[in-house]
């Protein structure tokens, strides 16, 4: 078991590997000059003189290895630079923002699995039902809808339209519900049909025609034995859309204006503030990539038939 | 009753039908200049934020500009441009796919690699990351989109030609003396047709959810010009008084990207490909 998990650990290694050198390459496919973007977003008038002192304090005029080496070790050192537009340290900005985001996605992971276990669960059983037919409409809707859309509507009609909730901006927990929502709906589209293809395949083995002929109780074979084993590509999707969560956030925080490390960003690319562009490409990266590695595990440690994968055989 | 419904939906009339109506509004996007009653960038004051009229069928929009030619208009930008994004990643794609999998040895272990490096990245991510480099704007966006979005079709083509590759049929053609080119021209794209097509249809419904959500951010298409992303961004500062103005470009949006996953999805059912 520790040798899968060291595997997995190292195969790693390159993927962040290749995601730093990503980040370089952004600077240098560019066809502004970094030195220049720094003194626009700065209000400073570029000179010839000053866009050389600038350009050396980047390090411009070295080799591009060298460059190259130098940023590793700054990234290793979370040292992304220093915004153009504020001057300060990126990783601050990026650390005082994150909490705002985190508390979005956290919220939005929370809400879609609880509305999509139970949704999912009762698709399958009762096939051809009401819910399964719900559940089909959200898939549809959900695949099909701009999320940014969505958002305004939910804030139409709740929000301005009943006054039951605020319009936007971070506080309490009513601050919460519609960009979780709007965060979560193509989660939920997505897990439900996900479960509910995984749980009716499973309602159909043996074990859980077993399980019945045992004389279990219905709830306790479709809770207990089916379902553990139809969550699991649930959880594993949810590794994989990892992503799709995070460029929601983007959106999302955009439409409420809720002040996290997704506005940050794009607002820095309306300032082209190069470094913060490329510690928001780089995380976003490490993230997918350590979500990817936690799926794993949990599936390692829930189906430890992966560990002996090649070799029951043999 | 939800029996019927789950076959319908899946049936040759629905790709039909999806296909008339995707058609449709391909032909008011090529059609624009004819079908548009009004300027869509005419700026008319006096007549801003008017309701439904017998002149402006869906009133005008904060400067006075002419609602329903705008949809018309946007119509253009939003499928014209998806249309460039799959036509181009898809060739690009398929020439890099085709040409990894039979060449194989170090270049196939090279691309595969580029591949895996892009697709580390969350989609939008990378794509708002280039664009955020280059700037906003139109063909930025368009670039960042293809340079994503190529590698998708590369690794289906490339795992194709793969499995292809020791049929007896390309050995036959080989040892009678074709070019790889020509082998992969005329017998190996012919045969990665069905699951690519899938994977298109699927594809322009993305293509179009991403360029106007790059739109709604203010990143895509820069004004006067009418983009449904950006119509509906426009619309939010009146959400108040107007809210039309956000929800029909939204609802056309919906309407053509549903259609895209509907047929999309009754493809893949038709054909037995699984989607990614």
């Amino acid at each position: 078991m520790i040798r899968y998990v060291g595997k997995r650990m190292l195969a790693i290694v390159p993927i962040v590997f290749i995601a730093t050198l990503v980040t370089f390459a952004l600077i240098h496919i560019s066809p502004v000059d970094p030195a220049e973007a720094y003194l626009t977003a700065a209000h400073i008038y570029p000179t010839p003189e000053l866009l050389e002192q600038k350009r050396r304090e980047f390090g411009l005029d070295r080799p591009l290895i060298e460059q190259y080496v130098d940023t590793l070790g700054r990234i290793a050192r979370l040292d992304f630079g220093s915004s153009y537009l504020t001057n300060r340290p990126v990783w601050d900005e990026v650390k005082a923002r994150l909490p705002a985001t985190a508390e979005l996605a956290v919220s939005s992971i929370l809400f879609s699995v609880l509305v999509s276990v139970p949704l999912g669960v009762l698709a399958a059983v009762y096939r051809r039902g009401w819910v399964d037919l719900l559940t089909r409409a959200i898939a549809y809707f959900g695949a099909s809808i701009p999320q940014f859309w969505l958002g305004y509507l939910l804030m139409f009609f709740f929000a301005v339209k009943l006054d039951l909730l605020p319009v936007e901006g971070r506080g309490d927990w009513r601050n919460l519900v519609l960009p979780t929502i709007t965060l979560s709906f193509v989660l939920i589209a997505l897990y439900t049909r996900m479960l509910r293809t995984a749980m009716s395949e499973q309602l159909d083995e043996t074990y859980v025609r077993y399980a019945r002929t045992r004389g279990l109780r219905e709830r306790s074979v479709v809770l207990k034995h089916a379902l553990k084993v139809a969550i699991m590509p649930l959880i594993t999707s949810m590794g994989m859309n990892m992503g799709r969560l995070l460029t929601g956030t983007i959106i999302v925080e955009q439409v409420f204006s809720w002040p996290g490390f997704g506005r940050y960003f794009v607002e820095a690319i309306f300032n082209r503030d190069i470094p913060v562009i490329q510690c928001y490409v780089f995380l976003a990266a490490c993230l997918f990539i350590v979500c990817n590695l936690i799926v794993d595990l949990i599936q390692m440690y829930m189906d430890p038939r992966i560990l002996t994968e090649g070799r029951a055989n043999t | 009753m939800s029996k019927k419904w789950h076959t319908a939906l899946k049936g040759r009339h629905t790709i039909a039908a999806c296909s008339v109506l995707i058609l449709f509004f391909f032909a008011v996007a090529i059609f624009a200049p004819w079908i548009a009653p009004h300027d869509p960038v005419k700026v008319d004051l006096a007549h801003k934020l008017d309701g439904p009229s017998a002149q402006h069928w869906l009133g005008t929009d904060h400067l006075g500009r002419d609602n329903l030619s705008r949809l018309i208009y946007g119509a253009r930008v939003s499928l014209g441009f998806a249309f460039v994004i799959f036509l181009s990643s898809l060739v690009l794609g398929i020439l890099i796919g085709a040409l990894s999998g039979y060449v194989g040895g170090w270049l196939d272990n090279l691309i595969m690699r580029v591949c895996e490096g892009i697709m580390a990245f969350p989609n939008l991510v990378l794509v708002l990351g280039i664009v955020g480099i280059f700037g906003p704007g139109l063909m930025q966006v368009l670039l960042a989109l293809l340079m994503v979005q190529w590698v998708y079709y590369a690794r289906i083509c490339r795992n194709m030609v793969i499995s292809l590759k020791e049929r007896p049929f390309i050995a036959a053609a080989r040892v009678s003396g074709s070019s790889s080119w020509q082998i992969i021209r005329r017998h190996i794209i012919p045969n990665v047709q069905r699951p690519i097509v899938v994977i298109a249809t699927l594809e322009m419904g993305w293509a179009i959810m991403d360029i106007s959500a790059l739109s709604f951010l203010g990143l895509g298409i820069q004004p006067p010009n009418a983009e449904w992303g950006a119509m509906i961004h426009e619309g939010t500062s009146h959400i108040r008084s107007h809210p039309e103005l956000m929800i029909y470009p939204g609802i056309l949006i919906l309407i053509v990207v549903i259609t895209f996953n509907i047929v999309g999805e009754a493809l893949s059912e038709r054909y037995g490909v699984a989607k990614r």
